[in-house]
């Protein structure tokens, strides 16, 4: 006898929206269950919880900080999972985009004029995070090396880089010898539009709108589907593969690097520790449950920045250490991860191996 | 294309929900704060379980609980990295009618300004920085003295005459304590050599036993630290080698092995500043206390050290303590001979502040 998931030929419309609400339920009842075993009172956990991300528009201003960067890198990981492409490396993308867009906005404030030098930033920092996704991209096209390894690795690479330059060369140099450069000049700030959320969140939203048409709504996109879906069949209809997966990867890696570029010029207006907070993995998890739409990466990235932000908040109002914010985190993505594999495969118990072989087909 | 448009109504309204949640429940958290408790609040850059230097500042916020009792409430948030996030923690703390916040480690200095300026009402504490306002002051101890007494003791013990020693970051605080560490080595063994490795973290229990483990590799003896968790001393043990504590007396949870530890003593101090902040006799103002003071000090000795040794270092501590001498008196060399502090001067805090060369003795770079 053997178990194991047959993906479903299709399933409804009941099933997308209920799956992930009863998920999100078993969610809070098992965390809720842990929470009691520790004395700690789920009721008041989970309304700390909600009153730390939204309850007043300064936290909701707060929870927005986290959510731009987990936007722009799941946008940018759903761009290369369309094409089953797995780019691991959104974190490397958004840290190289942090340094280049940091780079400029330190060294080149001397001969850019004042109003070019944000823009410039953000775009020499796109540029740098859609090089870093482009080189795993090559190797995979000409020389068929695996992509999760390759952009996994140079995520090692990028925050080497990272903790070197700001460590080293680019410390600023009246700094007290604290890593960290100097702070950027004042025309690379990028505006805020309410507490510390900045216009990140505009480009974000533009960004999500522009992948959702693309996805959905042209020729390109449809390809990336296709490829994803049916190498064999798209090569057969004369899809360019490899240039679809170079140019989808540039686009990809690119978005994350706006991530890193916003998060240098919004937040800390300067290179220092604290870039690489794992919002390139989180943001797997993100477009996975997000199902790769980017119009509902958006909605799912808040809400994962307020659970992020609200476990903070539960340590400030109720004493709850922060390992237990982590594993209350872990427990409620868990079922919602859970509930997305149940709505696209269902679990088969086969006797015979001839349900297994036609198991394999359906893969 | 349909089903993805009802799963986004849905979220949609799940976040619209959310603050409506929020909402009912607001009456329950402010009949909680009605008390009239003053309120203190403590950043945490490790957990209080590191056993090193959150462990310390905790022990200091309890000792603060045990001196005025329910007269102040007090909260605290660990693991808070250095950088933007500190912000956020640290105006959430203000936000939610916090009277006084603490905030201990050297990164949390500008987000503490930042949200000082923000709440005037609200008093700030912030340990081993540079920078003040008028409701930020800033606090810290002279543990370089402690760390001299220290680097005797490992001068005595090592055989390889090379001691290890993991640093977190080359800031002058960590350079300060690393040159009076070597100085106190020199003192009792002048051929030795203090190696130092950075671990560009304060608290990472698996890079802090990486940095050990590679110094005992390349010929160490003694492990000292400045970094935030005994796995570095552990490190040592597990090879039946010796190491000098920090933070914390690191003997009671690592073993003899840790010959005397140079060690933190803030409850006194807590306790003095809520009070003063309780009853507005609170200003801001630069605070830089040393032995004599208490908030630094020196454990107690390991068995395993001899009564030689223990005659002599307790013979310097008494010196430093009545302030007829203390460790950056010159003489001073640099790394590379020349005399940077000249003989009989004494330096000004703001030179040792700013502290970033190493003296004669140290192997190791301090720009990486």
């Amino acid at each position: 006898m053997r178990i194991h998931f047959k993906k479903r030929k299709s399933y409804s419309a009941a099933a997308a929206v209920l799956t992930p609400v009863i998920s999100f339920i078993i969610s809070l009842l098992l965390t809720g269950i842990m929470l009691a075993a520790f004395d700690i009172n789920p009721f008041k956990t989970y309304t700390n919880m909600f009153q730390g991300a939204f309850g007043t528009w300064r936290d909701f201003t707060e929870t927005l900080v986290k959510a731009i960067p987990l936007i722009l890198t799941s946008l940018g990981v759903a761009t290369a999972f369309k094409l089953k492409f797995w780019n691991i490396g959104a974190e490397g993308q958004l840290v190289l985009g942090g340094i280049a867009a940091s780079g400029v906005a330190l060294f080149w404030s001397s001969w850019l004029p004042p109003f070019l030098l944000l823009p410039v930033s953000i775009l020499v920092g796109a540029a740098a995070g859609g090089l870093w996704a482009g080189v795993p991209a090559i190797l995979k096209v000409k020389l068929n090396v695996d992509e999760t390894l390759t952009t996994l690795m140079l995520n090692y690479v990028a925050i080497l880089a990272y903790d070197g330059i700001y460590c080293g060369p680019w410390r600023d140099p009246n700094g007290y010898g604290f890593p960290g450069t100097a702070q950027f000049p004042a025309a690379a700030w990028l505006p805020r539009l309410s507490g510390r959320a900045h216009m990140g969140l505009i480009f974000a939203l533009i960004i999500a709108a522009l992948l959702w048409f693309a996805f959905y709504r042209t020729k390109w996109g449809f390809e990336l589907q296709m490829i994803g879906q049916n190498k064999k069949a798209a090569r057969v209809l004369g899809v360019n593969i490899g240039r679809n997966v170079i140019l989808a990867l540039l686009v990809s890696g690119a978005i994350s690097g706006i991530a890193g570029a916003c998060e240098v010029t919004g937040i800390a207006r300067r290179l220092q520790q604290g870039l690489s907070l794992g919002y390139g993995y989180t943001a797997i998890i993100i477009a996975w449950m997000s199902r790769l739409n980017p119009a509902v990466c958006v909605p799912v990235s808040i809400l994962m920045a307020g659970l992020l932000v609200g476990g903070d908040s539960v340590q400030i109002m109720m004493g709850v250490p922060s390992a237990m914010g982590k594993v209350m985190q872990g427990m409620i993505l868990f079922p919602m991860l859970a509930g997305s594999i149940f709505t696209e495969y269902r679990l088969v118990v086969s006797r015979r191996n001839t349900d297994i072989s036609e198991a394999e087909v359906a893969k | 294309m349909k089903k993805n448009r009802v799963v986004l109504v849905l979220v949609a309204l799940l976040l619209i929900s959310l603050p409506v949640f929020a909402g009912g429940s607001q009456e329950e958290a402010v009949a909680e704060t009605e008390n009239s408790a003053f309120k203190v609040a403590f950043v945490y850059i490790g957990i209080p379980g590191d056993l090193g230097w959150t462990f310390e500042h905790d022990r200091g916020r309890l000792a603060a609980v045990k001196a005025l009792g329910d007269k102040i409430e007090t909260a605290y948030v660990e693991n808070v990295p250095e950088g933007p996030d500190a912000t956020r923690v640290i105006r959430q703390f203000a936000q939610k009618g916090f009277n006084m916040i603490f905030t201990t480690s050297f990164g949390y200095m500008d987000p503490t300004l930042e949200v000082a300026a923000e709440y005037p009402d609200v008093v700030f504490e912030h340990c081993s920085g540079y920078k003040t306002s008028d409701n930020t002051a800033n606090y810290f101890g002279r543990i370089y003295q402690s760390r001299y007494l220290s680097g005797m003791v490992a001068g005595s013990a090592t055989k390889s005459n090379v001691i290890g020693y993991v640093g977190a970051f080359p800031i002058p605080e960590v350079v300060r304590g690393i040159n009076a560490f070597t100085i106190g080595v020199l003192k009792t063994n002048p051929k030795a050599v203090v190696k130092v490795v950075w671990t560009n973290t304060w608290y990472d229990p698996v890079k802090e036993r990486e940095a050990a483990v590679a110094l005992l590799d390349s010929g160490a003896d003694v492990i000292a630290q400045h970094q935030d968790t005994t796995e570095p001393q552990k490190a040592a043990q597990e090879r039946g080698l010796y190491s000098i504590g920090y933070h914390s007396d690191m003997a009671g949870f690592v073993g003899d092995s840790v010959l005397v530890s140079a060690m933190w003593e803030f409850g006194p101090f807590y306790t003095e500043r809520i009070e003063a902040a309780m009853n507005g006799s609170w200003k801001s103002q630069s605070y830089w206390g040393g032995l004599a003071d208490g908030i630094v000090k020196l454990s107690d000795f390991s068995p395993l050290v001899s009564e030689d040794v223990k005659k002599l270092v307790l013979a310097e501590k008494k010196k430093i303590e009545s302030g007829s001498w203390d460790v950056f008196n010159g003489p001073v060399m640099n790394q590379s001979g020349k005399t940077v502090i000249a003989a009989g001067s004494v330096p000004a805090d703001g030179d040792l502040l700013g502290m970033s060369y190493f003296v004669k003795g140290v192997v190791g770079t301090v720009n990486q």
